[in-house]
């Protein structure tokens, strides 16, 4: 069992402010939070944490992520793919009230959907086994964010309609940049509405002259670089596609708004790498100038607390003194990984302490990297509590 | 010289989930590869611009800058020369343009109509062939071109494990799409490259459970393609201060505090009791941590392809950082 305990040594927040998790978590405006951040962070985890302390103290809750590690979706129940959430079992929520859903993202199966969705059935057949179509929903680079956040819209409409949750944990892609998933949709739509697709609907259309004098040049080049095969998949897929152009726009618009919303709270999560909170630090100012204020940000397996008062050097010092006397090497041994922690830890502190310096506003939680892999609720349940302040006594 | 376990090898791309520092190890190996009088080429392509902070210069533009001398030889002799190059997709093509086709006014055209911006991050594919392909011009040089410099080997600072194989085999992806046309060929000129002796894919990993984990699938995917796959490199290993022995003694509860506590009254550090705590803590996390690092490593050993390891730096990676690295990398027989 944790206990709870004050922040004391290193990773007490001298300068800034503890960011207060539970508070989050509890407050019933919270409606939704996005986890974001670069690759290799630990996202998910964070996501799963957060998702499953909040439904064990009282809220309904469904996580969304995006590519959990295999033995985690196991333990979740969601290594299926079927793009609906799930109930977690093994959720302590008996004396709560909460619960718990999951599911994990099937970009494709998302795309498809909205495409059906907003299709008549032999339209939508027709854009399905496009071979445009088919690479586009399988692997452009940012369909994946755009979908997240095209499912995130949809559980929350379903959310609201239904009374289904009343907290949406969403995982972000693992992005060259963290910052995908904000651009995707605009990027996608701008291009579904674009000028290239009228250029690309002209033909058809007819008044191709009005476009411009360039046209015939562009097509000309285009074919040269894709192949005239292309370029009539490319036709036909927006020909059948022009209808729906319109509502993915006002889709994509109506999901940057929901991350707008009040009840939308953003946590930056980074391990305590210059790399990563370097964009971490990029992150929080993307957000602030779009209107969607960071709420924290998570650092991520931080070297553990160190107990002693000892420094790295008096450390090492002590270290060579046993194995000048031939004494214990255990001792020694230990004495010097005492003092690799403490520069771990030293160096650690000072980057944060440089975030903190240039974004004081952003109160922040540090999770102490545990011994072993997070892989079941257990563990989970042990992030969440460190994600809120608690340590083991 | 070339790498001493891949002597045949040109290209080495290197990839890993993100987190493990994979950018790190490709330039610790292109400073390790660029022995005397050797000319090695470090590219970057996820826009990112790691290579210019590592090395602390200003930004890269799209184009080949010296950016280092190698590391020296173990003879003394001076390092050879490392060239950096940040390909982005929107130069590659409008430089695979005016190559392949002349296109000046219409290059422009397409730029004003969105298709550079269409062709480069929406059409599914291209981008990753305007990527490679830059890499595979300057991989294919020779000294038939005057005016550019030609490569003893390049070090591909390539896309997460995650993407890897979609990113190098991309003629599978556009084979549906593009059956035909100029960017297919250009696709299977690069992919014929890829799957030649003369690339290696190096996969970085730590000794953690996803990263491994992804390491393993990331293989069998690489050679699901006919991809070569080169070495691991575990990176950011801890360090081991503690021998087998002393391990197998704090797991089986044979480290007492009393015990710890006499030691440093010795040594002079009266040990307040929690210094002992801690230290016994740490011993206990420590031997933990090193059993799983162990379990990982028995299924890296299990992989079939030559491992390299690399320590976990306490400072940070600096310059000097990776000339460490180089130095490892070489002793290890990678570069």
């Amino acid at each position: 069992m944790t206990r709870l305990r004050s922040r004391v040594g290193p990773q007490s927040l001298d300068g800034g402010h503890p960011l207060d998790v539970d508070r989050l978590l509890d407050d019933p405006a919270t409606g939704i939070i996005v986890c974001c951040g670069s690759g290799g962070v630990g996202k998910t985890t964070t996501s799963a944490a957060l998702a499953l302390r909040a439904a064990e103290r009282g809220r309904t809750v469904v996580v969304l992520t995006i590519d959990p590690a295999r033995r985690l979706a196991q333990s979740m129940g969601i290594e299926v793919l079927d793009n609906t959430p799930r109930p977690v079992a093994g959720v302590s929520t008996t004396a709560s009230g909460g619960s718990l859903d999951a599911m994990m993202l099937d970009m494709k199966r998302t795309f498809d959907e909205v495409v059906e969705s907003q299709a008549s059935p032999e339209k939508a057949q027709q854009i399905l086994r496009n071979p445009f179509y088919i690479a586009l929903s399988s692997s452009f680079a940012g369909t994946q964010e755009y979908m997240a956040m095209e499912k995130l819209g949809q559980i929350h409409a379903d959310a609201r309609r239904d009374g289904t949750y009343d907290l949406i944990v969403v995982d972000t892609p693992p992005s060259r940049s963290a910052l995908d998933f904000l651009d995707a949709p605009e990027r996608l739509s701008s291009f579904l509405d674009g000028r290239f697709i009228r250029l690309l609907l002209a033909p058809a259309k007819g008044p191709a002259r009005l476009m411009s004098a360039g046209l015939g040049m562009v097509t000309n080049a285009l074919t040269k670089v894709l192949g005239a095969q292309v370029l009539r998949d490319m036709q036909t897929f927006v020909a059948a596609f022009d209808t729906l152009f319109g509502g993915f726009r006002q889709r994509a618009q109506k999901t940057f708004e929901l991350l707008q919303a009040d009840g939308t709270a953003f946590l930056v999560v980074a391990a305590p790498e210059p790399d990563a909170l370097r964009e971490a630090a990029y992150f929080v100012e993307r957000l602030g100038e779009d209107d969607m204020p960071v709420a924290g940000l998570v650092v991520n397996r931080a070297s553990p607390e160190q107990h002693g008062d000892i420094t790295a050097e008096e450390a090492m010092a002590a270290a060579q003194r046993l194995r000048k006397d031939g004494a214990d090497s255990l001792t020694a041994g230990l004495l010097r990984l005492h003092a690799d922690h403490m520069r771990m830890v030293e160096r650690e502190t000072l980057l944060r302490h440089r975030f903190e310096a240039a974004h004081p506003q952003v109160p922040i939680a540090v999770v102490p990297a545990l011994a072993g892999d997070v892989h079941d609720l257990a563990g989970l349940r042990q992030v969440g509590a460190l994600l809120a302040g608690e340590r083991p006594t | 010289m070339p790498s001493r376990d891949f002597p045949q090898v040109r290209l080495h791309i290197v990839t890993g989930k993100g987190g493990t520092g994979k950018s790190t190890v490709a330039a610790g190996l292109a400073l390790g590869l660029a022995s005397t009088g050797t000319h090695v080429l470090l590219c970057e392509v996820e826009g990112r611009q790691g290579i210019a902070r590592m090395f602390d210069v200003e930004p890269l533009p799209y184009a080949e800058r010296r950016i280092a001398t190698g590391l020296p030889g173990a003879d003394g002799g001076r390092g050879g020369i490392v060239h950096a190059l940040h390909v982005d997709p929107e130069s590659a093509l409008l430089e695979y343009l005016s190559m392949y086709y002349k296109l000046g006014r219409a290059g422009k055209a397409l730029d004003r109509f969105g298709v550079v911006e269409f062709a480069t991050t929406i059409a599914p594919g291209v981008r990753d062939v305007l990527l490679t392909g830059k890499v595979y011009e300057a991989t294919k040089r020779n000294a038939r071109n005057k005016h550019a410099i030609t490569y003893d080997a390049v070090v591909l600072d390539a896309p997460p494990t995650g993407r890897i194989a979609q990113f190098l085999g991309v003629n599978q992806e556009l084979a549906g799409l593009a059956r035909m046309g100029p960017i297919k060929n250009q696709a299977d000129s690069v992919t014929s490259l890829f799957r030649s002796g003369r690339t290696a894919v190096h996969l970085v990993t730590v000794l953690e459970e996803m990263p491994v984990q992804e390491t393993a699938d990331g293989i069998a995917q690489l050679r699901a393609h006919d991809l070569p796959v080169g070495g691991v490199i575990v990176n950011q290993v801890r360090p081991r201060d503690l021998g087998e022995k002393d391990l197998v003694a704090v797991r089986a509860g044979k480290l007492t505090k009393r015990k710890l506590a006499a030691d440093l009254n010795r040594v002079g550090l009266t040990g307040s009791a929690e210094l002992v705590l801690g230290l016994f803590t740490e011993a206990c996390d420590h031997a933990e941590r090193r059993a799983l690092e162990d379990a990982q490593r028995g299924l890296v050993a299990g992989l079939d392809v030559p491992t390299y390891e690399l320590p976990r730096l306490v400072g940070g990676v600096d310059l000097g950082g990776l000339y460490e690295l180089a130095g490892l990398l070489r002793e290890q027989g990678l570069a």
